[in-house]
């Protein structure tokens, strides 16, 4: 049988990301279809189909690796009695390691010792790289060869960020500093 | 400790002379320690002195600054508290800024632009005010198993492993070879006592009345059980140890003969 009507191609979404229980990308969507259900259409059909979710506990959601269908945080407390337990939270230094990563990458240790001032300890990172938000990506051409971190699609992923270019904007400068900037120091990314 | 005696004047705010400390820069000794861990190194607490007093990030007053940065890493020291190094560092940069800014201009630099000591300062005190921002703004995020949970419906039909598909006409087929092979095997069930030894003895006996012998397969009828067959071969055995009759067989697996003796005559007679 094949599916004719936009609501049976959306019922067949829904059915296959609630039971991928993780994200699925367009084009693994796509392949469910034969023959292959047009992106443009797909894109179109599975924001009706967010639409269809709204008002509920559970919504469908882009991240980096494709669609998927999460809690609404509004619904976390309730979930936390259930569990009778709260997911810890990162230190501040931990954060803003994070962030330095995330916005300023790709970075050495040095340069994110540089902006926050204070050593950055080894646990750190071995935080950011557990949990699989940060890896290596290659050493900067310097010497030492210095270690070159970046945040990986794991991260956008838990953020619930589709790309670096979803990252909440900075504040803007409060007004314009004559600051001559410096050339970053030449990046050269050798694995 | 009293932490605010022998300081008359504390700072200046826009010229005026600031004489007591001010209500939130009061830090009870216990508390001191606590306090100085909020701060994630000296840019955190530069930021948060410059914040407090209301300077103009854009043109701090470096003596002012200076002045109260060096109060706090004085309290640390007072207090024997671990002085991370990244704190002596940033007293040396203030002292150096401050200083310099004290020297005359030279004159040949005036056709050039002269460089603000600052200038590095409020760059790296900046980015890291955006970066603090940014990391509260990456905080405010939902995450994934801290503020939101990934939704599936386990599919229990399909379980890591796929097994076996079973067709509904397997079963049948499944069921025929069950009862062949029960066939075999089928159970035995004995009836203690519904066959007689001695019962087929007589039979035997009587079988044998009027004929000197007999082959021990006629004794049986065509339809004749296991179970019979059992009984009449132990009936046959037990007569011959009461000699009654006598077994002969010309070889094994031959047919066996049963033979009547005198000891048989007797006891029908009796």
């Amino acid at each position: 049988m094949h599916p004719s009507t936009p609501s049976q191609i959306k019922g067949i979404l829904e059915t296959a990301l609630l039971v991928a229980a993780r994200a699925v990308s367009l084009a693994e969507l796509a392949r469910l279809f034969d023959p292959p259900i047009h992106m443009d259409m797909l894109r179109k059909l599975l924001d009706e189909l967010r639409g269809d979710w709204a008002g509920r506990g559970v919504e469908l959601v882009q991240v980096a690796s494709g669609w998927r269908f999460q809690t609404r945080p509004e619904m976390q407390g309730y979930l936390d009695r259930l569990k009778q337990e709260k997911a810890p939270r990162y230190s501040r230094a931990v954060l803003e390691t994070l962030t330095i990563i995330a916005y300023r990458q790709p970075v050495t240790r040095g340069d994110i010792e540089d902006v926050r001032g204070v050593a950055v300890s080894t646990h750190i990172l071995r935080v950011l790289e557990d949990r699989g938000w940060i890896d290596l990506v290659g050493h900067r051409d310097v010497p030492g060869r210095p270690a070159l971190y970046a945040t990986t699609r794991k991260f956008l992923d838990d953020l619930g960020l589709v790309s670096l270019a979803d990252l909440p904007p900075l504040p803007e400068l409060e007004n314009n500093l004559e600051i001559d900037d410096v050339e970053p120091a030449p990046t050269q990314i050798s694995e | 400790m009293d932490t605010s005696a022998g300081v008359t004047q504390v700072a200046r705010i826009y010229g005026q002379p600031l004489g007591d400390l001010p209500p939130d820069l009061y830090i009870p000794p216990d508390a001191l320690e606590v306090f100085l861990d909020s701060f994630e190194g000296p840019l955190d607490l530069l930021l948060y002195l410059i914040r407090r007093a209301n300077f103009d990030v854009l043109d701090i007053p470096m003596a002012r600054l200076t002045e109260q940065y060096l109060h706090y890493v004085e309290l640390m020291r007072a207090r024997n508290l671990e002085l991370a190094a990244d704190y002596l560092l940033m007293a040396a940069t203030l002292l150096q800024i401050k200083s310099r800014m004290l020297l005359p201009t030279p004159a040949r630099a005036e056709a050039e632009e002269v460089a603000d000591p600052r200038t590095e300062l409020v760059k790296r005190l900046l980015e890291y005010e955006r970066m603090k921002r940014g990391a509260q703004l990456l905080d405010e995020r939902p995450w994934i198993g801290r503020d939101c949970e990934q939704v599936g419906i386990e599919s229990l039909a399909t379980p890591a492993a796929r097994d076996p598909e079973v067709a509904i006409t397997d079963l049948p087929v499944a069921w025929l070879r069950l009862a062949q092979r029960h066939r075999v095997r089928a159970h035995h069930r004995v009836f203690r006592e519904q066959l007689s030894v001695r019962e087929y003895m007589a039979r035997i006996l009587r079988c044998m009345a009027d004929r000197d012998h007999v082959e021990f397969a006629e004794l049986l009828g065509q339809t004749a059980r296991r179970a019979e067959l059992v009984v009449s071969y132990l009936a046959a055995l037990e007569l011959a140890r009461e000699r009654m009759i006598a077994l002969a067989q010309r070889e094994p697996l031959a047919p066996l003969y049963l033979r009547r003796t005198d000891a048989s005559l007797d006891a029908q007679s009796d």
